[in-house]
């Protein structure tokens, strides 16, 4: 018989209320563009009738706020110290979604401590059951932070690049992530693709190095791990164009062959 | 009557119970009520933590792990070549064994731990609060504590025993389960049972370095051309 697996920890759902789900999107290297995938993911979501929040899960070095070029008053920061209530700090975004953002000053929770992970965790208790979608945008590496959230998280996506220090370092949040969490599913988006197919190909390759060296580490009886492939974004001037300009693709030039794929990856998520 | 038959269960297990005069009914049926309970957690042969009790405690450390992130280490402990200690000396000399390592097993822990004897010649240890840096240390001290010690058996003569002991660490923030915990624990202890005995094997702590090996793989030969 197969063992019951480890479930993720996520906050007890409510009696009453439905719950969201919660999405992490992670990446392992930095400037892959995560917070990117996160925001223009988040506003296709919201375009297809969603109530999507995202969250600035990169506590120590958050530029969610840069991206969608707002600099609120009111932080997550305010909330952790009790300065306000949650409610005041859940923004509009332009793109139609809602965000929680950190600021970029939270360096004093660059670390887990148990505040901190005391803090978020009732954070997303409480906006889970008035969002159908959190997106938990993480920092990049592997630090106890990043793995905090992303245990906190339904499902797991994975930015990389076809760059080799990006796959390496998507291996290796792969790796950890199947290891240390038995995540059986995890979600992969290829950014910055250079011609058309080779999302396939990396999944394929990051697939078989799985199968090969982290499947045999995980205790026997459990179902392998599965890496999914939710999309690939082209490599597109508009990308670059938009985070200059700091707005949302799906807002600046929607017909983009990068929006138009983003617009595909949420239509893969939705239910 | 049960009643009866509960106070002798107590009365052979060494509880002393108050007179039922002295005391009020309340306070005695709360000690009978406690002693039944302490009665029903032991393994009678070593007064170690048997089985339930056992796995009462690593639902509660489950429980704990997920909520404070701290790590959290689970031994299964084995005694080499039980078999034949009983086949050779006799079951009586083989309880003597049991108890003798119950004893060494329960004078290393700390009081937080629990040390349980989970049936025949098994034994287990939950660890909370153990820093993954500590576990092979740990381990190995109770296996050669037990080595250590012999064992009387009848005036005169003496036995040796070896443990071999497979570790694991619960993974940190997640909510475990116990028997997938106990699973992992059992990998280990086969690992050090088929790689001969008398040692200490723990599940190795994540690791997010990537090989050359692995690195090879992900950029090999084929490199992005004719996979799939």
């Amino acid at each position: 018989m197969t063992p019951p697996h480890e479930a993720i920890t996520a906050p007890a759902p409510p009696a009453t209320r439905p719950r969201g789900r919660i999405f992490a999107v992670t990446s392992g290297k930095g400037g892959v563009g995560k917070t990117f995938v996160s925001a223009n993911l988040a506003a296709a979501l919201a375009r297809r009738g969603e109530r999507v929040l995202v969250l600035d899960a990169d506590l120590g070095l958050a530029n969610l706020d840069v991206v969608l070029n707002l600099f609120p008053k009111i932080t997550l920061h305010d909330v952790f110290t009790g300065k306000c209530q949650l409610e005041e700090a859940i923004l509009p975004a332009p793109g139609g979604f809602s965000v929680l953002l950190a600021g970029s000053g939270l360096v004093e929770y660059s670390h887990l401590t148990p505040e901190v992970r005391e803090q978020l965790r009732k954070i997303i208790d409480t906006v889970v059951t008035r969002f159908d979608r959190i997106v938990l945008d993480t920092g990049a590496g592997i630090s106890d932070v990043v793995l905090y959230a992303v245990s906190l998280a339904d499902e797991v996506i994975v930015v990389a690049t076809p760059e080799p220090t990006s796959l390496t370092d998507a291996y290796a949040t792969i790796k950890v992530l199947a290891t240390q969490q038995q995540r059986q599913t995890i979600r992969l988006v290829v950014n910055q693709t250079g011609r058309l197919g080779e999302g396939r190909v990396i999944r394929g390759q990051l697939q078989q190095v799985v199968d090969k060296f982290v499947t045999p580490m995980l205790p026997p009886g459990g179902a392998a791990v599965k890496l999914e492939l939710i999309g690939d974004i082209p490599s597109d001037p508009a990308v670059r164009e938009a985070v200059q300009k700091r707005r949302l693709l799906l807002e600046l030039l929607p017909g983009a062959p990068a929006a138009k794929a983003l617009g595909e990856i949420a239509a893969r998520l939705a239910p | 009557m049960h009643l009866d038959a509960a106070l002798q269960l107590l009365r052979q297990a060494g509880h002393v119970l108050p007179d039922a005069g002295s005391t009020d009914e309340v306070t005695w049926m709360q000690k009978l009520i406690d002693g039944l309970c302490e009665l029903s957690s032991r393994d009678p042969l070593t007064g170690l933590s048997n089985r339930r009790q056992f796995e009462m405690a690593l639902a509660r450390e489950i429980d704990r792990v997920a909520r404070a992130g701290e790590p959290a280490l689970v031994l299964m402990i084995d005694i080499d070549h039980f078999k034949k200690v009983n086949d050779t000396h006799g079951h009586a000399a083989g309880d003597l064994v049991l108890k003798a390592v119950g004893q060494v097993l329960h004078d290393c822990i700390r009081p937080m731990d629990t040390v349980a004897r989970m049936g025949g010649e098994e034994f287990a240890m939950i660890l909370p609060n153990c820093p993954p840096a500590f576990g092979h240390l740990v381990a190995e001290r109770v296996r050669m504590k037990v080595g250590a010690r012999p064992v009387p058996i009848s005036p005169g003569q003496e036995v040796r025993v070896s443990v071999s002991i497979g570790g694991a660490f619960a993974p940190q923030w997640v909510r475990s389960s116990a028997p997938l915990w106990i699973e992992r624990a059992d990998q280990q202890l086969y690992r050090a049972k088929s790689s001969g005995r008398d040692r200490a094997c723990l599940e190795q702590p994540t690791v997010s370095q990537v090989s050359a090996e692995e690195k090879g793989m992900l950029f090999g030969t084929s490199q992005f051309m004719d996979l799939e």
